[in-house]
């Protein structure tokens, strides 16, 4: 996802020449093609992620397109009220990059842990939010992130995802909208970001099972789909959320508001991912994701229990 | 340079500050005060704005980072022709465009919304790394408090100002040395201001803030300095309260609203004081 993302934005910069590139003095190695072809559109604040974010503001309100590129929690987290007032307040041109989502950066430990950063960004007004599944999804959402007006936060995984989707499948992709990979007509596993090859692999483990789980992605969390959920609130009366990302506020949490609020067909909605946790665990992206049970394993045992009535 | 002008626009922004936060029931009279000198010589003499073109391209840009203060700010923009005098009225009232920490939001003038201290200043950074960037040859006045010199992002920007050279970015200090519950040097001390300023490599100038000639020279170097590589700071020595007597140096004023005696005391001093 991370090389997707920094060819897409060296393409997009090439016919946009307002795009800046801001970065927390992260990247080293990725954004080295970018830094060569356009060392005047490059600008490394340092590790000063308030100072960075307030300061990419201040760029856009002068017409410039902004990036700000770092990992983990320090370009969300760190200076989020900058987000809220100089950026999105000010609706600047402001597009924020965060590599690392959730459990990404693992055995680092959890300051680098990116598991409340949809949470926060998607409560801020005008603040779009994406999460990629897979380079071929990044490569979708990137000239919506670029070119849409506003601030916008990316959320992407560093390198080595599996290809969910084939290579031309996603075609003339729209902002805030799902990608069904198969139809359920036993419940839905709904993802946000690089955990949908879990999902996929749980559908497949129930169907060998009998059970018919269908598998959408949500590159977009808001503006979020309503219409693809309440098109699939009417085939199904269990709707699953898995996200790298506590369950509070984030992909599950915005898709419980949205469907508590439908007038009919409200499917129960149950949030795989963190409850209300820190992650104290050392371990890689894989064995984090199992120990929360957000392996593909753990997330068939969770769809088993609950459509059996054991939860 | 004669004075006349900006001591006139100084008065009317006190005769204004002080109307506006006792129509409001609002705070910080002492720190529209103590800027209301140096406010008064940038929007009078120095910046380069037009009200007839508020977002004319080659406009010098002023933010003013201590937002609080923003009753000086539209002060001293309705007096020199931004929107209607008579709108200071509705400072705080409901349904005003006018907030009490400075809003850009519809208000002609006003570059950027503040009032979260140490995030005007960045936002100012950025326009001035823009106009670098652009290759525009207008400057970007800031105005900080001193108290909000604790703010980490404030030397973060400074290191950063620093490191690309931003000549072109004049930050003004309201050093009032007063802060929110007590004096600075009691709070968070800041002394050696100048030194501190020096070693981050600006080009530091500290000048009386309420002394209108010394100002005029004290803008007319950091003017100069553009094209040196260094960003520039003019630290105001000022009084907080500076005009009315018994709001000078008490932090009560950072909070209290005049109203009644009170009221009409500091607008007796004022008016004793007309230029």
């Amino acid at each position: 996802m991370r090389d997707t993302f920094v060819r897409c934005l060296e393409a997009y910069a090439k016919e946009h020449q307002e795009l800046v590139l801001v970065t927390g003095d992260l990247g080293f190695g990725v954004l080295r093609n970018y830094i060569a072809q356009f060392p005047e559109r490059f600008i490394n604040a340092g590790i000063s992620e308030q100072a960075m974010m307030s300061m990419a503001a201040g760029l856009a309100l002068e017409g410039k397109t902004v990036v700000v590129y770092s990992i983990g929690n320090f370009p969300t987290l760190r200076c989020l009220e900058q987000i809220r007032n100089c950026c999105a307040y000010h609706n600047a041109n402001v597009k924020i990059v965060c590599v690392g989502a959730g459990f990404v950066y693992g055995t680092l430990g959890m300051t680098h842990h990116a598991t409340e950063d949809m949470s926060a960004l998607r409560m801020l007004p005008g603040v779009r939010v994406y999460a990629p599944a897979d380079a071929l999804e990044t490569e979708a959402v990137m000239p919506l992130f670029l070119s849409e007006p506003g601030v916008a936060y990316l959320r992407i995984g560093r390198g080595g995802e599996p290809h969910c989707h084939e290579a031309g499948e996603i075609r003339g992709y729209q902002t805030g909208k799902a990608l069904e990979q198969f139809s359920g007509t036993d419940a839905y596993l709904l993802t946000a970001g690089g955990i949908l090859p879990s999902a996929i692999e749980a559908a497949k483990l129930l169907k060998a099972e009998g059970k018919c789980v269908g598998v959408a992605s949500f590159p977009t969390i808001k503006p979020l789909d309503e219409e693809y959920l309440a098109s699939i609130c009417k085939k199904v009366s269990t709707l699953f959320t898995v996200e790298e990302h506590t369950i509070i506020g984030g992909f599950g949490g915005a898709v419980c508001e949205c469907v508590s609020g439908f007038k009919e067909n409200r499917a129960r909605v149950v949030r795989l991912g963190l409850n209300d946790t820190y992650c104290a665990i050392v371990g890689n992206q894989a064995y984090l994701e199992k120990q929360f049970g957000l392996d593909g394993p753990g997330i068939a045992d969770k769809v088993r229990r609950v459509l059996s009535g054991v939860e | 340079m004669s004075n006349q002008k900006s001591l006139e626009l100084a008065y009317k922004i006190r005769l204004h500050g002080l109307e506006m936060t006792n129509r409001g029931g609002t705070s910080h009279i002492g720190s529209i005060f103590s800027m209301a000198d140096f406010l008064a010589v940038l929007y009078a003499d120095v910046v380069n704005v037009n009200p007839k073109e508020p977002k004319m391209p080659s406009r010098d840009r002023v933010l003013l980072s201590k937002g609080h203060a923003g009753a000086g700010v539209y002060a001293a923009l309705a007096e020199s022709g931004f929107f209607p005098v008579k709108e200071l009225e509705t400072h705080c009232q409901n349904g005003s465009r006018l907030s009490g920490h400075v809003s850009h939001k519809g208000v002609p003038g006003v570059e950027a919304s503040t009032g979260s201290l140490g995030q005007g200043m960045p936002m100012a950074m950025g326009m001035a790394m823009a106009a670098k960037l652009n290759h525009e040859k207008h400057r970007v006045y800031c105005i900080i408090g001193d108290g909000e010199c604790d703010e980490g992002a404030i030397w973060e920007s400074a290191l950063i100002a620093h490191q690309f050279k931003l000549d072109n970015f004049i930050v003004t200090i309201d050093f009032n040395k007063i802060q929110s519950l007590a004096p600075v040097e009691d709070t968070i001390a800041l002394e050696p201001m100048d030194d501190k300023w020096r070693s981050f490599g600006w080009h530091v100038i500290r000048v009386d803030g309420h002394d209108h000639t010394a100002l005029h020279e004290a803008y007319e170097e950091a003017k100069a300095a553009m094209g040196q590589g260094k960003p520039i700071v003019v630290i105001a020595d000022t009084i907080k309260g500076k005009g009315v007597s018994f709001m000078e140096n008490d932090v009560l004023w950072h909070y209290r609203t005049a109203r009644g005696e009170e009221y009409d005391a500091a607008l007796k001093e004022l008016e004793a004081h007309k230029p």
